[in-house]
């Protein structure tokens, strides 16, 4: 739904998110910070880990949701972001280069070639056939994966160790690691927020409502969304570095296409282009799974209806409903 | 490399392309028409093998059981579109990318649940058994050959309702112009029946031709599903020439890269990194033509008339 | 007389059979309010589009400020100094009035993508910004969602938006088209506070607002200019009253 509709269905509803978002950000981050003293005090003790990967999956929800929610694109291979930023941490790791200050530059650049390449081809393309594009890049990077007979192949990669920063293992520790995950996440929150609000991030938006006003008033459309998608898939990368220091672990499967279907429902799930809805989504989606696999091993039976009706009976996601709650108590 | 190599290979590339093209072709339809984008189709593919696996089991007979296979997955989709795609029409791409994608979430798994998890498979009809010696020491599976052959005649079919017909007429007006088709006074709700229930049929009776080669297990859409949405990207949405036109070129290039691309590497590296860098090549070589051909052409290789 | 600011020469666009624009040749010169009518369908929004970058003419050129532009994509004709207005009003509908506009200044800025520097503070963007929706009448609505305004208000801003690009020449695509009886004669007053700074190109069906309006008039009909001059002149040519004005007797 674009935000022309919202108008035309609330006319008296100001949206009053943008102001509220540091807020809830804040409140958000805060609550998380206080998990690892809560499980001290008796919530189960596996949250800690569930909520490490929520944040894992949060940072690369929070980055399509620059293109996606903000920017309009409908890129459903983001998840070979993730993969790459994995394999190039697995293979450093393997290769005996854990240090992490090696390992994020490496990851940067690798995102922005693919972003750079893949993204040229397909923002040539509009609507379906940039949602199928982006699906079809996915894959490849997936079957290039898993022709990586060197590291795993099809199997997949255990890791020796996990990543070290200046040659301390920051991360052997949960506890520390979770830290570590959530500044990042803060750290990539405060970003992406800058340049939605930037001038940059202006045209970005203003390119979703209109992008031939957004032409003819002098800018390249094309290369601002370019850019955006290089953004965005740069940030996904590092939540792939995340994800493969919890796991110790990497596998084609963490760019497989259900992976990037999964993102996206994340962000729908928490609502799309508020991007704090990004982080909500993606915490809703991890417990929603681990509660519904704990209850059947065919649990994406019962999820996919959710989706389905999900889709088609809710507006907004978890953040718009939030919001008129609160507009109608302060009615 | 040897001839006979080539020859096999080329029939197998193109026995790809068929079975791509069936799926393709219901699906770039809905696309053209609707403007509809339903991942959910590769479900059907994997719906028509499985209920063949169903089908013929329970009646002996694999004519039979096709027939009836077909009917179901026909009556399956018109259930889901009345269920779900009827209220996505008019919402944007990504309501229905997410619906459909929670659909293949359950029918994957549904599948598991009635079916189990391990590969399936249909035997091959008695009369179709055996080999077609087609030169010396080339000998091909008379079904391979009839599945060929039966995907032509659905295409030829397909072909003729699409440019000779009325109904076929008002698709194609559709597929540039759907509220013009409208505005003549056409049902569009019904035309999109048709379409909907036509591709469907497509897709689950190549799910159903390709039981008898192919292992009939879940998931076996999603990877048909992904590999239609190339051919339909490099022949140009919404029309069925650029998906028989990109299927074969998809079905063809991922065919032989994969047993040729060794061959062709060895010959300027040396073995174990030919196989290496080989594999990893060949399975993204029909990616690589895909972003070639978007590159020159964003539009794709055939786009229906009328569209920009 | 001074170099044409905008000038086609043998401007011609097909789709398949018809010939929309069949060798158009016209120039604008600077500080001309230049009128565009013609009957409905006689290409006259095909030719701003083909003016403005958004159509690629078939054959001949269309000259700005001394320079062949013919080729270059329109957001860098905007840049070089052509804004213009859409028949049906285009604007940023979920962003404010003043946003809207300091979009339009951002374009003129040295850096308009600066990725981290918050763009809704921004003072070297907002002041120009504002300067225009004051110039439109717009002061009053500055906060109000874009997609909001009535009709007249939208085709207010984008004269703001155009204004903003600090351009040499302007293309007004049918501004008083839907607009109500009162609205309209307070663009007719903006449009005339203009007249003289801007080369305008004027695309408009209203023929009262025309005459009290331009310099120069030209007749658009099947896609050829069969006249163009003084609009008196036009006005009195006996081709044009049969072709386009004879219903007015």
């Amino acid at each position: 739904m674009s935000a022309a509709d919202a108008i035309a269905e609330a006319p008296n509803v100001a949206t009053p998110l943008p102001k509220r978002r540091p807020l809830f950000a804040a409140i958000l981050f805060v609550l998380i910070a206080l998990l690892p003293l809560a499980v001290t005090f008796g919530l189960p003790a596996h949250w800690m880990t569930l909520v490490t990967r929520a944040m894992i999956f949060a940072i690369a929800a929070l980055s399509l949701d620059l293109i996606l929610g903000v920017g309009g694109l409908v890129s459903f291979g983001h998840a070979a972001f993730i993969g790459i930023g994995a394999y190039a941490t697995g293979i450093l790791i393997t290769e005996g280069r854990p240090e992490a200050l090696l390992i994020l530059p490496v990851i940067l650049i690798a995102c922005a070639i693919f972003g750079a390449i893949t993204g040229a081809v397909s923002l040539r393309t509009r609507g379906v056939a940039f949602i199928m594009i982006t699906l079809a890049f996915g894959q490849m990077a997936f079957f290039l994966a898993q022709a990586l007979s060197a590291y795993g192949g099809d199997d997949g990669l255990t890791l020796p160790e996990r990543s070290t920063v200046l040659g301390y293992d920051l991360f052997a520790n949960r506890t520390r690691f979770f830290y570590v995950v959530l500044a990042a996440l803060a750290g990539c929150y405060g970003l992406v927020s800058m340049i939605v609000a930037s001038r940059f991030g202006r045209v970005l938006r203003a390119s979703r409502e209109n992008a031939t006003r957004v032409t003819v008033t002098g800018f390249d459309v094309g290369r601002v969304r370019l850019i955006a998608y290089v953004i965005s898939g740069m940030i996904a990368g590092l939540s792939g570095f995340f994800l493969a220091n919890q796991t110790e672990f990497v596998s084609p499967a963490f760019m497989s296409w259900q992976r990037s279907g999964e993102l996206i429902f994340m962000v729908v799930l928490g609502g799309t282009g508020s991007l704090h809805g990004a982080i909500v989504g993606a915490i809703a989606f991890l417990f929603a799974e681990d509660v519904l696999a704990s209850w059947t091993e065919h649990w994406k039976a019962i999820f996919g209806p959710l989706i389905v009706l999900f889709v088609l009976f809710t507006r907004g996601g978890i953040v718009g409903i939030l919001g008129k709650l609160a507009g109608r108590r302060d009615g | 490399m040897t001839t006979s190599l080539l020859i096999v290979q080329i029939l197998n590339g193109l026995q790809l392309g068929i079975l791509l093209f069936l799926v393709a072709a219901g699906l770039t339809l809905v696309f053209g028409v609707m403007d509809f984008i339903n991942l959910a189709h590769g479900v059907q593919y994997m719906l028509g093998a499985y209920l063949a696996v169903t089908f013929v089991s329970l009646t002996g007979s694999f004519m039979l059981g096709l027939v009836l296979a077909l009917a179901a997955a026909l009556a399956f989709g018109l259930v889901l579109e009345f269920l779900v795609f009827r209220h996505l029409y008019e919402r944007d791409h990504l309501d229905q990318v997410l619906a459909t994608f929670g659909l293949i979430l359950l029918l994957n798994q549904g599948v598991k649940i009635v079916w189990g998890a391990a590969p399936l498979s249909v035997p091959v009809p008695e009369f179709l058994s055996g080999s077609v010696r087609l030169m010396d020491g080339i000998l091909y599976p008379t079904y391979r050959f009839a599945l060929i052959g039966a995907g032509l005649a659905v295409g030829g079919l397909l072909w003729f309702i699409v440019e000779k017909t009325r109904t076929g007429m008002l698709l194609r007006a559709g597929a540039s112009n759907a509220p013009m088709v409208s505005a003549l006074g056409v049902d569009i709700r019904k035309l999109f029946m048709i379409v909907f229930a036509f591709g469907t049929m497509l897709a689950g009776f190549a799910g159903a031709m390709a039981a008898p080669i192919l292992s009939v297990e879940p998931g076996m859409g999603d990877t048909v599903l992904i590999l239609a949405f190339v051919v339909i990207v490099v022949g140009g949405i919404g029309s069925i020439r650029g998906a028989f036109v990109g299927a074969l070129i998809v079905g063809l290039v991922d065919t032989l890269g994969r047993s040729f691309m060794n061959d062709l590497l060895r010959l300027f590296m040396s073995a174990p990194s030919a196989r290496a860098t080989g594999a990893a090549l060949s399975s993204m070589l029909i990616y690589l033509v895909m972003a070639v051909v978007l590159f020159v052409r964003p539009e794709g290789l055939l786009p229906s008339k009328g569209r920009t | 007389m001074a170099e044409p600011v905008l000038t086609l020469d043998g401007v011609r666009k097909s789709f398949g059979a018809l010939k929309v624009t069949d060798g158009v040749s016209l120039a604008v010169a600077p500080g001309e309010l230049h009128a565009l009518i013609g009957p409905n369908g006689a290409g006259k929004t095909t030719l701003v589009h083909q003016i403005s970058g958004m159509l690629r003419p078939d054959t001949g050129t269309i000259r700005f400020r001394g320079a062949d532009i013919t080729a270059l994509p329109p957001e860098k004709r905007a840049r070089a100094g052509l804004a213009r207005t859409f028949q049906i009003t285009s604007t940023i509908a979920s962003l404010s009035v003043l946003e809207n506009v300091a979009l339009s200044v951002q374009a003129r800025a040295t850096q308009p993508l600066a990725l981290f520097r918050n763009a809704a503070r921004d003072e070297r963007l907002n002041g120009p910004a504002w300067k225009a929706v004051e110039a439109v009448g717009l002061a009053e609505r500055a906060h109000v969602p874009a997609g909001r305004l009535s009709h007249g208000e939208k085709r207010a801003l984008e004269i703001a938006m155009a204004l903003t690009l600090e351009p040499a020449a302007i293309l007004l695509d049918e501004p008083l088209a839907g607009v109500g009886r009162e609205e309209g004669e307070r663009l007719i007053a903006l449009l005339k506070s203009l007249k003289g700074r801007y080369a305008m190109l004027l695309v408009e069906h209203d023929m009262e607002a025309v005459f009290a309006l331009a310099d120069t008039v030209s007749v658009l009909v099947y896609g050829r200019v069969i006249a163009s001059g003084d609009p008196a002149v036009v006005r009195a040519d006996p081709a044009v009253r049969e072709a386009y004005l004879g219903e007015e007797g």
